[in-house]
């Protein structure tokens, strides 16, 4: 049996997409810039794609960008606005428990000229709301926050967030990074406050290297790419047109019966973490402090509907995960960005996690893919496995 | 601009009645080498190798490939004169000068060579005839027969050869002119610059690589086989043997002292590495240890690692210090690949305090411990030993 349980990392993607992108390759090779017919019939699936993505986001096409992720979406976002804008302030704010794409380009600006304060958490992964509030001064340009985040599925309260900061300084510039929300959340950013916002292909099952950017028109922006001034001068290159393709179905199918698929995944989230904290030594991390043994779906829902994040005492999360992966069942150990480096997590850490337990957490991402039989075939592994990873230690 | 190279050995041509054993070695590990590059012609001449390159070639390539061909001990880019007609010879040797030189202003010193002893003039006469002719040719020579600037060799044979640049090879015997050795490789710095030690004596080798899943992983295997492809550009072909050691590990782990854990584990390692050289047809084993790096190469350690074996063990890095190690690793190019941050099967259960002068004795009994299974798991580890290909 297959079990893929790593959806934050990469999903699969979708058969719709696969044939969109085959089209796209076989049929619509031409230009999008060229004059003739195969350009624009290239630009044609491209302004499909930005129909479908617009109407989804509740915006306008022009506030659309395509880039080559979330990663280059973030960067573009937060750089572009922070060049395009320094004359209005220096100052942003952004919380610890960000993807490293917005943080690096963050610590980019800070040794830029910018100041960046970085908001703290509490030990669920929610922001403290008066330290962020607090954190607002005259010069205060743009604050930066996660939807969810890619290692413990803690959820931002978005709406009242960017609603309170607004109120505190009017023309703070909102950017959400919602790689890990876009397809588990309805998201419309015109009415939650939201200035600019970035999602990604492939975590929802479309295909790896594209992403988009929205930016609302009310924003000026500077482009972070230069060449020939496509996409309104603000992200140049030839368009990746089975991307867009791709993307653009994805958007179309993940929305569709929506609100099933999401209970469907709290109800085998739930289903999952109440089994597994019934075994020995093992705890759930990111659970809102309300929540009893029960896991009340009530509390859970504050919660993302896809991730778990589990921490196992006594076992080495990449032993677990490599015996887990010898069973079929794919999982991965803190943020599989953030794998390569052999540094404890950004998040656990920030989230106050003891030492001791930051190398024993496995993240488990879930996706409308996964089934009740492949969370009882995990569960029924782990609680094989556990007792012999716990005696084979180093001593 | 060149086509053709002279290659020259040095330790070979000290060989006797089997020294063409040794030719042909090189010969051959040559022709492998470039084969991948493109067309090149490889044939023996006296006391040389020539290679000819027909078609376009990518010169900084070849030579690199060259560098890595143990038995070279010089490179020779050369010119090639069909014939050896002294107005014809003279000519081309000066033409050579004029197109590799733009500027003339320098010292030299015209060597000879003549493998044709019934040539009208000996090589002495040759050097100051040529020497003469250049001279003439261009009057911004100057001759200076201790300590040139530029030594122009020129060599007759069925063709005549002339050349100014001699590139050092790798030094050292081809590749399978001195049998086959197993390589204990971990995905550490040491194991493969011994690989690379061995070989350049002439030994081609396999290697035995342990892996332990889950607790080491699929990227650990990668990177020794990314270990193996990089020493196969110097030892040639080599088919990298996987063994999974886990279960072993785990019984160990069971049955006897944890800080013996380290040595005990050796020694099946080197049981079992000894068992597939046999099976391979090779004649030793190999290891990157080094006296006192770790706590089980310390003299004690070593004698109770070794006692296991019947076949030598070559330690070529035996008496090296790790800076030294590590020079020669950064040289050979696996550096960067034994750094990436993966666990190996040596390090996932190391005592914080392991033996480090076990007695063989005291280990001995320990290992008693395991009869009642371990030639049963020693049995299952080598028949599902998965072999890849290497190079």
């Amino acid at each position: 049996m297959e079990v893929y349980l790593d959806n934050s990392a990469t999903t699969k993607p979708y058969a719709s997409v696969r044939n969109k992108m085959v089209q796209a390759l076989d049929e619509n090779y031409g230009n999008p810039s060229s004059m003739h017919r195969l350009g624009v019939n290239a630009e044609q699936l491209i302004r499909e794609s930005t129909s479908i993505i617009a109407g989804a986001l509740k915006v306008e096409p022009k506030e659309i960008i395509y880039t080559s992720g979330g990663t280059e979406a973030n960067n573009l976002a937060l750089i572009g606005t922070a060049l395009a804008n320094r004359r209005r302030g220096n100052h942003i704010i952004t919380t610890r428990i960000e993807h490293p794409s917005v943080h690096q380009p963050l610590v980019h600006l800070g040794e830029n000229g910018f100041n960046v304060d970085f908001a703290p958490v509490d030990k669920t992964g929610r922001l403290i709301k008066e330290s962020l509030y607090g954190l607002v001064n005259d010069n205060t340009l743009m604050v930066s926050i996660m939807y969810v985040n890619n290692e413990i599925g803690s959820v931002q309260e978005i709406d009242e967030l960017a609603a309170e900061l607004k109120r505190i300084k009017k023309d703070i510039i909102i950017h959400v990074d919602a790689v890990q929300a876009f397809g588990k959340y309805r998201i419309y950013p015109k009415r939650q406050n939201i200035d600019l916002l970035t999602f990604s292909g492939h975590k929802i099952h479309g295909p790896k290297g594209v992403g988009v950017l929205y930016v609302s028109e009310s924003i000026r922006i500077n482009p972070v790419v230069f060449g020939g001034g496509h996409q309104r001068n603000l992200r140049s290159g030839t368009e990746n047109v089975p991307g867009i393709a791709g993307i653009g179905q994805a958007v179309k199918e993940i929305y569709q019966d929506f609100d099933n698929k999401i209970a469907r995944l709290y109800e085998l989230k739930q289903y999952f973490i109440r089994q597994l904290a019934g075994l020995e030594d093992v705890s759930i991390i990111g659970i809102p402090n309300e929540c009893s043994n029960e896991f009340e779906m009530e509390h859970l829902k504050k919660t993302a509907p896809h991730i778990i994040n589990a921490c196992f005492e006594g076992v080495r999360s990449e032993v677990l995960l490599h015996a887990l992966e010898d069973k079929g069942i794919y999982v991965s150990s803190g943020s599989a960005c953030s794998s390569h480096h052999p540094t404890p997590s950004v998040t656990l850490s920030a989230i106050g996690l003891p030492k001791q337990l930051l190398d024993s957490t496995i993240r488990f991402s879930m996706s409308e893919m996964t089934t009740r039989e492949e969370i009882d075939y995990t569960l029924e592994n782990i609680s094989q496995l556990l007792p012999k990873l716990r005696r084979y230690t180093r001593r | 601009m060149f086509k053709a190279f002279l290659i020259k050995y040095a330790e070979i041509g000290l060989k006797g009645n089997n020294r063409y054993l040794f030719e042909n070695a090189l010969r051959d590990r040559i022709k492998e080498a470039l084969g991948r590059l493109g067309k090149f012609e490889v044939s023996k001449e006296q006391g040389r190798i020539f290679i000819s390159c027909p078609e376009e070639y990518d010169y900084e390539e070849t030579v690199a490939a060259l560098k890595r061909v143990f038995g070279i001990s010089s490179i020779c880019p050369v010119a090639v004169i069909d014939s050896s007609d002294w107005e014809l010879l003279t000519q081309g040797v000066g033409d050579y000068v004029e197109a590799m030189y733009k500027d003339r202003s320098f010292t030299f010193k015209v060597e000879a060579k003549r493998a044709d002893k019934n040539y009208f003039l000996t090589s002495p006469e040759i050097c100051s005839r040529m020497g003469a002719y250049l001279l003439a040719r261009f009057p911004q020579l100057k001759v200076d027969v201790s300590n040139p600037e530029v030594r122009i060799s020129v060599e007759i044979r069925t063709k005549c050869y002339v050349y100014s640049i001699v590139i050092p090879g790798p030094g050292g015997m081809p590749v399978g002119s001195n049998g086959k050795a197993m390589l204990l490789l971990s995905g550490g710095i040491d194991s493969p610059v011994a690989g690379y030690m061995i070989s350049k004596r002439g030994v081609s080798l396999a290697a035995t690589y342990f892996h332990a899943p889950p607790y080491t992983s699929e990227r650990a295997k990668q990177k020794v086989v990314d270990l193996a492809t990089k020493i196969s550009a110097y030892a040639g072909k080599m088919k990298l043997f996987v063994v999974n050691f886990t279960d072993i590990q785990l019984y160990i782990y069971d049955q006897c002292p944890h800080e013996e854990l380290t040595i005990i584990m050796r020694r099946y390692m080197m049981r079992i590495a000894e068992k597939l050289a046999l099976q391979e047809g090779c004649l030793g084993l190999v290891t990157g240890e080094s006296i006192g790096q770790v706590a089980s190469q310390t003299m004690y350690s070593l004698a109770a690692t070794n006692e296991v074996c019947g076949m030598p063990v070559y330690r070529p890095l035996i008496a090296f210090d790790k800076k030294e190690i590590v020079e020669l690793a950064k040289e050979i190019g696996t550096f960067e690949t034994s750094i990436q941050p993966f666990e190996d099967c040596c390090t996932i259960f190391v005592a914080r305090h392991p033996v480090i002068k076990p007695s063989i004795r005291v280990i001995n009994k320990s290992e008693g411990k395991l009869a009642e299974r371990i030639d049963q798991l020693l049995e299952e580890a080598l028949s599902t030993v998965e072999v890849i290909e290497i190079g």
